[in-house]
């Protein structure tokens, strides 16, 4: 019998200004049953890894608008491989060009919803991602 | 995450023997790792806290309790500042509210704490009610047990301050801080509520602001008022401290007073009762939720109520001769146990 819910930390690297798109999925995840941790503006990719790792969550979900997507989503990553948090899911979303993706999928990111994604799909999107490693 | 442990399966005792004796001598990711795994299944929670037993016993554990907004994590925060620069190790458990509805959470205490996830000797852990009305489930007073087992001195656990939590907390802690803030509406109201019988230390935060010391006075008068507590054999009256967390003043304050409870309650008889107390209370507890799941198991409740539900529903048949029944008949399996033996 177990009590297990998806643990999702909703992170917000960089300097961005406001966190209106990050509250936003924070809520659509937790209405989807999801217990979600919030580490608010201003978050170092050292404190993120650190919290996704003492709070032993499912995903990392990182929200950026102000361009550093490519050196901050991969520092988050690469953290949490070095401290064996390598089996996390990290996805991203915020103003992400489209011409990025590759690299940030290639560099750990799993997946990006860039604007205008709908949280439902987002939602599949980790359940799915969850289902297939835990019958893996 | 995944990290699926079958006690069953030869050799994967041996896994949870390895990530416990790595807890037990201080590894953040393994700690991170055993409480999830206890949070989760109950069952595994047993065995956990089984294995883990002789090392707790040792942390000093602070409840914070008050209404949202109160500024509990801030406090929090800052008292774990001062607690580390005396080089204690210190674990903090933030407990929030899970939606009925969705059964979700969100979980936002961490905000007011970001200096602190970057200290090797502060664990951090946000966990959700998940259904527990009194806000702490035995899912929280295992994760507590676990970080004790970890090597914390020092666990303060924060809850959701809605009533029924800020009774439980004070059963498992050994200080209470009641939080309060002026300018939340009717002051009165969280005088009834209570907090005097259940807070070791009063505690008004946002001491900046209009109405503080109004309502530290309030509080006074309250307490030469509880004539109850004059007269008991507690010596202690909670002392009522002024601090705004966010400004980090009056937190040494806060300290001095915390440590002159603890030198008074280590010193009482009560202590040891009180921690008998706690433990009583927790098997209790896990026993009562273990019996019962294997009970109604055992006996087949679940699908013998579904379907009696239709005639109690018309009222042709009677639940509470139905609960009458049931319990006899679990009586006669122990009279008929008796009469084998």
């Amino acid at each position: 019998m177990t009590e297990k819910k998806i643990k999702v930390l909703v992170a917000k690297p960089g300097l961005d200004g406001h966190d209106r798109g990050a509250k936003v999925i924070a809520k659509a995840l937790s209405d989807a049953g999801f217990e979600v941790i919030y580490t608010g503006l201003r978050q170092t990719p050292e404190q993120i890894a650190a919290a996704a790792i003492a709070e032993d969550v499912d995903v990392v979900a990182m929200s950026l608008l102000s361009g550093a997507h490519n050196t901050l989503f991969p520092r988050v990553v690469e953290l949490l491989r070095k401290n064996e948090g390598e089996d996390i899911l990290v996805i991203g979303g915020g103003v992400i060009p489209d011409k990025d993706i590759p690299f940030l999928v290639e560099n750990g990111v799993s997946a990006i919803f860039t604007p205008g994604t709908s949280t439902k799909e987002t939602i599949a999107y980790i359940r799915r991602v969850l289902a297939e490693r835990e019958s893996a | 995450m995944n990290w699926g442990v079958n006690l069953e399966a030869p050799g994967q005792s041996g896994h949870l023997d390895l990530l416990i004796k790595k807890t037990c001598s201080g590894n953040k990711r393994a700690l991170s790792r055993l409480i999830t795994l206890a949070e989760n299944d109950p069952q595994l929670r047993l065995e956990i806290l089984r294995r883990i037993y002789s090392h707790t016993g040792n942390a000093y554990l602070i409840g914070i309790t008050g209404p949202p907004g109160s500024g509990k994590s801030t406090l929090a925060d800052k008292m774990t500042k001062y607690l580390r620069t005396r080089d204690f190790t210190v674990g903090i458990v933030a407990v929030d509210p899970s939606s009925p509805f969705s059964g979700g959470a969100i979980l936002g205490d961490r905000i007011r704490m970001s200096d602190l996830a970057l200290d090797e000797k502060v664990y951090i852990r946000s966990m959700a009610t998940r259904g527990h009305l009194g806000g702490l489930s035995t899912a929280v007073e295992s994760a507590i047990l676990i970080m004790d087992a970890c090597g914390c001195d020092f666990i303060l656990i924060e809850t959701v301050g809605v009533g029924q939590s800020e009774v439980e907390i004070m059963e498992i802690v050994d200080t209470t801080l009641v939080v309060s803030v002026p300018g939340l509406g009717d002051d009165i109201q969280m005088i009834k509520a209570g907090i005097l019988e259940i807070g070791n230390v009063l505690v008004v935060n946002k001491a900046d602001r209009e109405g503080a010391v109004e309502l530290a006075n309030q509080l006074r008068v309250m307490q030469q008022l509880d004539t109850a507590r004059r007269e008991g054999s507690d010596n202690w009256t909670p002392p009522i401290v002024l601090t705004c967390a966010e400004e980090n003043r009056g937190i040494d304050e806060l300290w001095n007073e915390i440590e002159k409870h603890k030198a008074a309650y280590i010193e009482r008889d009560t202590y040891h009762a009180l921690r008998k107390a706690r433990i009583r209370r927790e098997v209790n507890t896990l026993l009562l939720a273990e019996m019962s799941k294997l009970i109604f198991k055992k006996m087949n409740i679940g699908a013998s109520l579904e379907a009696s539900l239709p005639e109690m529903y018309t009222r042709t048949a009677n639940p509470f001769d139905w609960i009458y029944e049931r319990i006899r008949d679990l009586e006669t399996i122990f009279v008929e146990r008796r009469e084998r033996l």
